[in-house]
């Protein structure tokens, strides 16, 4: 017997028109943020926008930008998909912590600094899958589920470095956090290689679309036939792996592991660096590049108050005040008002 | 039988109640009254307007049409609370108490006697313990109420409302979670406050206890009042008409459905089974449908779930073309080809963020595997191929597909399984929720699926609907398939008596 069939008639229905990217990329809201971010800053430091060619490599407060900039956004990557699975992973920090302090306490005793690397990114795997075990298997609430890790992984971090700060002279590390390449900083060209080799991953194969299922409605997703589970353990695995690597290089950066201040407070960083990037916490539809222009927004901002002579702390008001503005732009109460405003009558 | 005596005038008196979501009129000119001293049953499928009208008696919703009258003053409840102060008390299935505060503090939170300014501990433990004597309820109330029966719970949640309110109690699905002798007890509770003169409104799926506890029953479908009127005048297998169809009108079809040979079986359910639903044998032909009736409650979505891997089955094999399959989950289901549209579309089918197209490729892409990406030329083809076979109507297909009406939104979940080309497809109320226009549609969809050789499990509420495309009828009871109608013998009192247990063969 054949098997059943619908009647498939060839469709009139035309090809959809595609968007222009390059056109659509620049009215983003995220692009025109960056953008005036990036002007104040030039108005506050008229030299902002120089860059120099120096020693082989690029020198200038944007480049300075994008290298600070890199750990957070690398962060942003994993934490993307984490949240458009409608998740949140409190614990990249920490893992930052414990990854360099890995690779730090390994090559201090002699091991080849290519294996403390690969044992690093390894135990960012293992916290990330220990994450994903905890919000799959015990169905742990993920903010609950990765707030374990966040406070139990910095104790790990000072267990792995007996306390006290692990200084290495080891080049490849020192490499990781400092080198150049083509010119570019070696962080901006790992953040730049990982967010490429993200997006490609999650487009070209159906992993993107899965996850975004997934994080609209878990329990459609079950019935759809999708390995919800699976998704969420790659998910949370690639955050730790992401975290790993940030870790690397801020170790590789100062030289040193500092368990208790390597990564602090950074995961709220990337948190909010997707957030920017337009991914909503109720999950869904996700960017990996703009969360890393997220990532390059807070940058900016942060490089702006250090150059125009504020102190630091002005950072955190900046901060809280552009979280207020976004929150408020993204809650339903302003998608009324702005769909009221064009037609407002009365 | 006469008519019961004819009552005074009701306490409660809802006229011509309309309430409409969207395009769907939910509640359509519903009259409604509640009578002093008398347990009245709402009795009605899914979806037929039942908790509409008590959210609307209770003030939770308020009407778009029709009016509601209190000892015959006209009333607008704004909220619960407000239909609380007119002595219009609500008791909800999950007991709606604070299960980490004590009995004593469940009762009179809100209203606690004060002493100096302070809470009088002593005073509210006494008055609770009076209070509960009353119902026959010998407690420690100072117990956290979570340490008690759910049973025991109900009957703290109906004392606090009937203290509160004390003219009309309205109990909704008050023992879907009690044992037999749990609901007695409750039942005991319920006959006293209508001793002492309260309006009762009855809200369950189970008939015996209708039978067992109320005098009067409305039965609601599709958002009309079938009936209302004294229970002695009817037997269970009146009420179960009108349930499911008020005169069955049975438009079978003879050609396709005499019971003639029927292609190969395809799917073949062996003994599968687990805790709370008896094991089941069923074979499945190709170009069958096999309709399954029965009562809400009675096993039908939980046979579905088992067939798909939603609930693992405990016993049992399932076999496929023959073949041994093993089937734990929905992904191995999908694997098998099996398809599922389930009885809650928004909660369990649509991705209402994602596009129609996608919605609609989602399934075959979850079977294909993370890496064989559909492309997206493959994908605007598929989703064309199938919106335009099942005339799903969408601008276009990348909009959202929860800006879809609910019909469509089902004819988008019909095509994601008509997508990956299945052996078998489950299909738990697909009519359910749905305009008349695209109802008709799904029914014919159904037909023309069967035609071309689909072996298909529909499940449905809807009578007539059941009998218009099956060619065997599962009936089920009490989570368990006591009978199957075939070919000729599928006739309405047949399936009817099999539903509500004809007295030969009534249960224990």
């Amino acid at each position: 017997m054949t098997r059943p069939t619908v009647d498939l008639r060839p469709t009139g229905q035309p090809p959809l028109p595609r968007p222009r990217p390059i056109a659509t990329f620049f009215t983003r809201p995220q692009v025109i943020a960056l953008a005036a971010v990036l002007l104040v800053n030039w108005a506050l430091f008229p030299g902002f926008f120089t860059i120099t060619w120096q020693d082989g490599r690029l020198f200038g407060s944007l480049i300075d930008v994008l290298n600070r900039g890199a750990p957070v956004a690398i962060l942003a990557i994993g934490m993307t998909m984490v949240i458009a699975t409608k998740g949140v992973d409190l614990s990249v920090g920490a893992v930052m912590a414990i990854s360099g302090a890995t690779a730090a306490t390994l090559v201090t005793n002699g091991v080849p600094a290519p294996v403390a690397v690969l044992a690093a990114l390894g135990t960012g795997v293992l916290c990330g899958l220990w994450n994903g075990i905890l919000v799959t298997l015990l169905d742990i609430q993920p903010i609950i589920a990765t707030l374990v890790l966040m406070v139990a992984g910095r104790g790990l971090a000072q267990l792995i470095t007996e306390g006290t700060i692990v200084t290495f002279a080891d080049p490849l590390l020192i490499f990781i956090g400092t080198g150049s390449f083509l010119g570019l900083p070696m962080p901006v060209v790992i953040a730049l290689v990982l967010m490429i080799l993200a997006t490609l991953l999650v487009r070209r194969t159906a992993l993107g679309l899965l996850i975004e299922a997934v994080g609209v409605n878990r329990s459609a997703a079950r019935f759809a036939g999708l390995k919800a589970n699976a998704l969420l353990l790659i998910v949370y695995t690639f955050a730790g792996f992401c975290a790993a690597i940030s870790g690397l290089i801020v170790a590789g950066d100062i030289r040193g592991a500092d368990a208790n201040n390597a990564g602090l407070w950074l995961e709220l960083d990337a948190i909010l660096a997707v957030v920017i990037g337009g991914t909503s916490l109720m999950g869904g539809r996700f960017s990996i590049p703009m969360a890393v222009l997220g990532a390059m927004i807070i940058q900016a901002m942060n490089t702006g108050i250090l150059i125009s002579g504020f102190s630091p702390e002005f950072n955190l008001v900046v901060k809280s005040a552009v979280i207020i503005v976004i929150l408020v732009l993204q809650s339903p109460l302003s998608a009324r008002l702005f769909r009221r405003l064009p037609g407002a009558q009365k | 039988m006469t008519d019961a005596p004819v009552l005074e005038a009701p306490v409660l008196e809802a006229k011509a109640i309309v309430k409409v979501f969207g395009q769907h009129r939910a509640l359509d000119g519903v009259d409604f009254t509640a009578h002093a001293g008398e347990v009245h049953a709402l009795l009605g499928e899914n979806g037929a307007g039942k908790s509409t009208l008590i959210k609307i008696l209770t003030g939770a919703y308020q009407p778009d049409g029709g009016e509601l009258l209190l000892d015959g003053q006209p009333i607008h409840l704004r909220d619960p609370l407000h239909g609380q102060t007119y002595g219009i008390g609500t008791v909800y299935q999950e007991v709606n108490l604070l299960p980490n505060r004590s009995v004593a503090e469940n009762l009179f939170l809100g209203r606690q006697p004060t002493r100096f300014g302070l809470v009088d501990r002593k005073r509210i433990d006494a008055q609770a313990r009076d209070l509960l004597g009353r119902y026959g309820l010998e407690i420690d109330v100072r117990a956290e109420l979570s340490e008690y029966s759910v049973a025991v719970q109900q009957i703290v949640a109906i004392a606090r409302a009937v203290e509160l309110s004390g003219k009309v109690l309205v109990l909704d699905e008050p023992t879907a979670s009690l044992d037999r002798n749990e609901v007695q007890r409750l039942f005991d509770v319920v006959r006293g406050l209508k001793a002492k003169g309260l309006a009762i409104i009855f809200i369950t799926h189970f008939l015996d206890q209708v039978f067992d506890l109320a005098d009067r029953v409305t039965i609601l479908r599709n958002g009309r009042k079938v009936a209302s009127q004294p229970l002695n005048t009817l037997n269970t297998t009146d009420v179960v008409r009108m349930m499911l169809g008020k005169d069955v009108a049975f438009d079978h079809h003879p050609t396709a459905l005499a019971g003639g040979p029927k292609g190969a079986v395809r799917v073949q359910f062996q003994g599968i089974g687990r805790k709370g639903m008896a094991p089941f044998n069923l074979a499945v032909h190709e170009g069958e449908v096999v309709g399954v009736a029965g009562l809400l409650g009675s096993g039908r979505t939980e046979v579905a779930r088992l067939m798909f891997g939603v609930d693992g089955a405990e016993t049992g094999q399932v076999l496929v073309d023959g073949q041994p399959v093993t089937i734990r989950n929905p992904a191995q289901a999908v694997a098998a080809g099996f398809g599922f549209c389930p009885e809650d579309r928004k909660l369990d089918g649509i991705f209402g963020d994602l596009s129609v197209r996608e919605n609609i490729i989602i399934a075959l892409q979850a079977k294909l595997g993370w890496f064989k990406a559909l492309n997206r030329e493959d994908q605007v083809e598929l989703a064309g191929r199938y919106a335009e076979a099942l005339d799903i109507r969408a601008a276009n297909h990348d909009m959202p597909v929860k800006l879809l009406s609910g019909g469509n939104q089902q004819k988008v979940i019909l095509a994601r399984w008509l997508a990956i080309d299945p052996t078998f497809l489950i299909l738990d109320e697909p009519t359910r929720g749905i305009d008349v226009g695209a109802h008709a549609e799904i029914v014919r969809t159904i037909n023309r699926l069967r035609e071309e050789g689909l072996a298909l499990f529909v499940i449905s509420s809807e009578l007539d609907e059941v009998v218009a495309y099956s060619n065997r009828i599962v009936v089920m009871r009490d989570r368990e398939m006591v009978a199957e109608l075939d070919g000729d013998t599928i006739a309405p009192d047949a399936i009817v008596q099999a539903i509500a247990g004809t007295p030969e063969e009534a249960h224990p």
